[in-house]
């Protein structure tokens, strides 16, 4: 009896995981934290001494003040260094993932004008193209140009 | 199993229960009326308050939008933020902690300073006088 129970178990322990296929789920913190003023943007972007440099100055990011209380800055700062990339990291004590390589050649692409006009604004707005960024989703299918 | 989740479902959701906008409003003028015995808050203070620079670059209104009962959007990521007024988004002002949150970080950016009980009492004033 008791191997089933554990089998059942694990199965559904399974479910959610199997439900997002193989996107990385924003955690529910750093979503709530992060993700209000900009896009959760998927820990792979960023290696983990960028995320590091980031979380040490949360108090003036990129001139507002974004501090934690202590409890989701070690969750946050755990997710992130659990699930960060491996590529080189953009200069600077602020790092941003629109100056690492992979951007500039994942976006070579878009014209100079989209970037300014008033739909993206800012390049920090991933979700005015990849329609489902807030779910971690950039897949080229949920990708749509605005006008 | 399932009647087991409902209750720490239920139970989950009871700190959310535990405030709501009027009651916030209510603390933050107890709180002013420390110092100020006829503190009375006022939406038309609040709405001067909400919209004025500061004199820094930012006023609140410029990620929640003027008037506020549409969606916002930050002045420098674009992204865009749920109303804040409470009658067009019922979520607002329902959780104490994350509303002082808030303040908090965005006094900071707008002011510079932290704001005053009062300041907050004004703004709630006039964010639930906007009802459509």
């Amino acid at each position: 009896m008791r191997p089933v129970l554990l089998a059942a178990l694990l199965a559904l322990a399974a479910l959610p995981a199997a439900a997002d296929k193989p996107r990385l789920p924003p955690n529910p913190v750093y979503k709530a934290e992060c993700g209000s003023c900009h896009v959760a943007y998927p820990p792979r972007l960023l290696p983990a001494s960028s995320w590091q440099l980031l979380m040490q100055r949360l108090d003036r990011h990129f001139g507002t003040d974004a501090s934690l209380d202590a409890g989701a800055r070690e969750e946050i700062g755990r997710y992130l260094a659990a699930n960060a990339g491996r590529r080189e990291p953009p200069p600077g004590v602020e790092p941003r993932i629109t100056e690492t390589r992979w951007f500039a050649k994942e976006h070579r692409e878009v014209p100079a004008a989209l970037w300014k006009g008033t739909a993206v604004k800012s390049a920090a707005n991933c979700g005015a193209c990849h329609r489902r960024a807030d779910d971690g989703d950039y897949s080229e299918r949920t990708l749509r140009l605005p006008k | 199993m399932n009647i087991f989740l409902l209750i720490m479902a239920a139970a989950l959701a009871l700190p959310a229960l535990a405030a709501d906008p009027a009651s916030l409003l209510a603390g933050y003028q107890a709180e002013a009326r420390k110092a100020d015995a006829a503190f009375a808050a006022s939406a038309r203070r609040g709405e001067h308050f909400f919209t004025a620079t500061h004199g820094g670059e930012w006023s609140c209104a410029s990620c929640h939008g003027n008037p506020p009962d549409g969606a916002g959007r930050h002045a420098k990521t674009g992204k865009t933020i749920a109303p804040l007024a409470p009658g067009a988004d019922p979520q607002r002002f329902t959780d104490a902690a994350r509303s002082e949150k808030w303040f908090g970080r965005n006094c900071k950016d707008v002011l510079g300073r932290v704001c005053t009980s009062a300041e907050k009492a004004d703004v709630l004033a006039f964010l639930l006088k906007r009802r459509s």
